[in-house]
């Protein structure tokens, strides 16, 4: 029997279909898990994705030809079944199920196992082969609990604003940050944003998601017109003028890769809250094994680590390359920027 | 533990200098006696004896979390620190109790009279009482190396801040080979007779690299002499023995035997500064033939007279039982010129004479020489110089050669680890030979860190074939490599071993069949090897 979906230098391909799932060269039709860069490119004829992840892909890409359709809601394309489930990466993001024959393939795109309080929790879906993501396929990656997090977040930004400090956080733009902030305590301070995730925010008050009040940067702000402000700022923003007008203030990241303290004492900050958007050791293994599949392809991340675990594990596991990155906070411009 | 974790976390999380010594100090205020000690000596790499193997260690680790052997390897070649990763892999700590810091490392002393299985059984027990980072020191304990990014300096800055002493006097202190478990706090800090152990050693004076001759002044007030390429030592005769300290506080009397009978020839109460060189027919030897005594405890007769060692003497800081550091460079100089006189010379010491120059020139000049002398450059001293304490700018420069160079091509990838787990920053390099490509050498710093994330990008997508963590990439990226010395190498493909290979610059503007080849390899074999 023919593959449900095969693998080429276009991405993800269904024949039965004729679609690309995430592709990262121009295609006819593309079915897109979530709005981050390297899921949901420019170029291609016409997309369709989940109505909860229209609105980024619209406020990014501009002009493209999108149609949405609804978690669980089943789409026939060519000879292929088509649905998109909760992935519970960012708000909208979806895996994709493909059906033909009777054969089921799951496309993970990027998630995580564990609810944020902001995207619709991750669900498992029955398959018979799963392609997922390994960005952080090893054991020594765990995430800390939700409510620990959002203590160590809170007292953090306390302490400072105690202080008379400002607090600067990097985050992604897209779905980290506002996980972040529906989680911090906006009583503690006032809640400034910088450009790129202020315009995120507003699409996502428009899909109607509660995010607390905030503030957009402007060059007259300073830590003295707001004391005590946490500050959201994308990863590449530390460091750079725009964060110095907050004097000397304490500075965090936010990822998953903050579990290393090699990484963390890297990237210089003064804090790293270990969070991520993408599953742990726990999650990955707990995600496959709920899907029920034989067949597991492991695509960005510890791959080849992955793999011979899975195989041990009995598993028929292979590698895929492609272009997706993972959670990569070392690009400047980062594709979940 | 509490507080020493505490200390630690504060510590690690900053990058600014004030906050990690407000931390230290606000320790050796507040901490009991003896966990100061400790601490103490773990900062400055005085570590507990090594009770249990660091293999049995990841034995026992990945047997509780349930991984295989393969997977706890390859999840510290990402981490790269074992303790670290011994920390992040175990399930979390079902029975937290808290010991002090010198209960803990009491407790791994006991373990060592143990048999095997108990003392497993107090490893495992450790390791579930504990929360993550006291964990992760605890380990660090077991394992050693206790490096955690606080120099010797902060050390004794945040010493001095806590009990009010100067800090040269408590960096003397801190020198030579104590233990914890062969003094106090209040013997080796508060008491104030730092010679009171007769081997210790004192802080090593140490040059930065001159920059330019404009703030020197005028040549006369200069003493220029070559810098050897050796092993940087102090020597030290008191009390009728005698003590040869690395740099690095490593004692290595016992590897350089030849130097024992220095005794015989020189007084009681001397200390000098110098630099351990193979050396024959009145010659430096080049530091490969110095290279096979290095790492050797003991020394095999065969060795000792095909790489003979002296003690290239610099500087005299201990004259007849007097610290003489304060007295100006000249007259130190002249001592210790006199002392050498009185030596005959079969005896294993040499005066490093001065470069005679009147110009800044003529110092180029002779700097040119570097290499054929087996110099690593020249070193330029101020005349009325005191000898201080550590790294300092003004009195005392370095003027290095600079380093040999080849340009190569990049032909595999491995990712970093620690600090660069998520980069591709480790690279074998080739050079050209006829249509082939010959690797010769690693190398995996040099680069900055955008340019590694950018190379980074690159490996990801253009991977040829993986065997294991190595990633074959396209022959397509000209590096110059930089290194300090070459020498022939029968285990290498290349024929060649490189001593510091490092990465000087990304050759952007090089295509690679302008890389150098094997011959050009071949040729700086013969020149310099
Ligand atoms: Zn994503
Ligand atoms: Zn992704």
């Amino acid at each position: 029997m023919a593959d449900v979906l095969t693998f080429t230098d276009r991405g993800i391909y269904c024949p039965a279909g004729d679609f690309y799932i995430d592709p990262w060269k121009p295609v006819d039709r593309a079915l897109i898990t979530h709005g981050h860069s390297d899921h949901a490119r420019f170029g291609m004829g016409r997309y369709l994705a989940t109505a909860g992840t229209a609105p980024v892909m619209r406020h990014r890409l501009g002009q493209i030809t999108l149609e949405t359709v609804r978690y669980g809601e089943t789409t026939r394309i060519g000879d292929a079944d088509v649905s998109f489930h909760p992935a519970g990466h960012v708000p909208g993001s979806a895996q994709i199920r493909v059906a033909v024959k009777g054969q089921v393939w799951v496309a993970s795109g990027d998630y995580k196992t564990v609810a944020d309080g902001l995207s619709e929790p991750f669900e498992p879906v029955q398959c018979h082969a799963f392609i997922t993501e390994c960005t952080f396929g090893l054991p020594i990656f765990k995430w800390t609990p939700e409510d620990i997090l959002t203590q160590q977040i809170n007292d953090w930004w306390a302490a400072n604003a105690a202080a008379g400090r400002a607090s600067i956080l990097g985050a992604y733009a897209l779905g980290k940050a506002q996980r972040l902030l529906t989680t911090v305590n906006p009583e503690i301070g006032p809640i400034l944003t910088h450009g790129a995730i202020e315009n995120t925010n507003a699409v996502l008050r428009n899909q109607g998601f509660p995010l607390p009040d905030t503030t957009l940067v402007t060059p007259d702000m300073s830590h003295k017109t707001h004391p005590g402000a946490l500050v959201l700022a994308t990863p590449s923003a530390l460091g750079t003028t725009w964060a110095r007008r907050f004097g000397t203030a304490s500075t965090a990241f936010a990822s998953g890769w903050m579990a290393l303290r090699g990484v963390r004492r890297r990237r210089a900050a003064d804090r790293g809250f270990i969070v991520s958007d993408h599953a742990d050791w726990e999650g990955l293994n707990t995600a496959i094994k709920a899907t029920g599949a034989t067949k597991i392809f492991a695509t960005h991340g510890y791959t080849s680590a992955f793999q011979k675990w899975l195989s041990s594990q009995g598993y028929d596991a292979h590698i895929v390359s492609t272009d997706y990155q993972g959670e990569d906070f070392d690009q400047a411009e980062g594709p979940e920027a | 533990m509490k507080d020493f974790a505490t200390l630690f976390t504060r510590i690690d999380e900053s990058t600014k200098t004030t906050v990690k010594v407000a931390a230290l100090a606000d320790y050796f205020q507040t901490a009991t006696p003896q966990d100061r000690l400790w601490t103490i000596a773990l900062f400055t790499g005085r570590r507990p004896k090594r009770t249990i193997t660091a293999t049995r260690l990841r034995t026992w680790a990945a047997e509780v979390a349930g991984l295989p052997d393969w997977l706890f390897e390859e999840s510290y070649s990402i981490v790269g620190d074992l303790a670290e990763t011994i920390s992040l892999v175990l399930p979390p700590a079902r029975n937290i109790t808290e010991r002090t810091l010198t209960d803990w490392i009491a407790y791994i002393k006991s373990l060592s009279a143990r048999e095997e299985d108990d003392r497993k059984a107090g490893i495992l027990s450790a390791w579930d009482s504990m929360p993550n980072t006291e964990r992760f020191l605890f380990t660090k304990l077991l394992t050693g190396g206790f490096r955690i990014g606080v120099s010797g300096k902060l050390i004794t800055r945040a010493l001095a801040k806590a009990t009010g002493q100067p800090e040269p006097q408590l960096t003397h202190k801190l020198m030579g080979n104590w233990t914890p478990d062969t003094t106090t706090w209040d013997a080796l800090i508060e008491a104030d007779d730092p010679t009171a152990d007769l081997s210790r050693p004192y802080p090593f004076y140490l040059a930065y690299q001159l920059d330019g001759f404009d703030d020197l002044g005028v040549p006369t007030d200069w003493n220029a002499e070559r810098k050897w390429d050796g092993i940087r030592g102090q020597l030290i005769l008191r009390g009728g023995e005698h003590h040869l300290w690395s740099r690095g506080e490593d004692l290595m009397t016992d590897r350089f035997p030849e130097l024992a009978q220095l005794l015989d020839y020189l007084p009681e109460g001397t200390v000098i500064d110098g630099e351990v060189l193979a050396f024959a027919a009145e010659k430096p030897l080049s530091f490969n033939a110095l290279q096979k005594r290095i790492g050797r405890k003991t020394v095999p007769k065969k060795l000792l007279t095909e790489a003979p060692v002296i003690l290239m003497a610099y500087d005299l800081l201990e004259h007849q039982g007097d610290d003489i550091r304060n007295t100006p460079l000249k007259d130190r100089r002249a001592q210790l010129q006199s002392l050498i006189a009185d030596v005959p010379a079969t005896a294993p010491i040499r005066l490093s004479a001065s470069v005679p120059f009147q110009t800044w020139q003529d110092l180029s000049a002779a700097r040119d020489q570097s290499r054929a002398l087996n110099a690593e450059g020249l070193m330029l001293k101020r005349l009325d110089s005191p000898y201080l304490a550590g790294r300092k700018r003004g009195d005392w420069w370095k003027w290095k050669i600079d380093p040999l160079t080849i340009d190569a091509v990049m032909i595999y990838a491995q990712a970093g680890h620690g600090r660069r787990a998520n980069l591709f920053t480790d690279y074998t390099f080739a050079v050209r030979h006829g249509s082939d490509l010959v690797p010769f050498t690693k190398a995996y710093s040099g680069l900055t860190d955008k340019e590694f994330r950018e190379i980074t990008s690159w490996v990801r997508k253009n991977t040829l074939q993986r065997f294991g963590p190595v990633r074959q990439v396209p022959p397509e990226h000209v590096f110059e490599i930089a290194f300090e010395g070459i020498q022939a190498s029968p285990r290498h493909k290349s024929g060649v071993a490189l001593r510091f290979p490092r990465m000087l610059r990304w050759r952007r503007d090089k295509p690679v069949d302008e890389a150098n080849t094997l011959d050009d390899l071949k040729e700086l074999l013969a020149t310099y090897g």
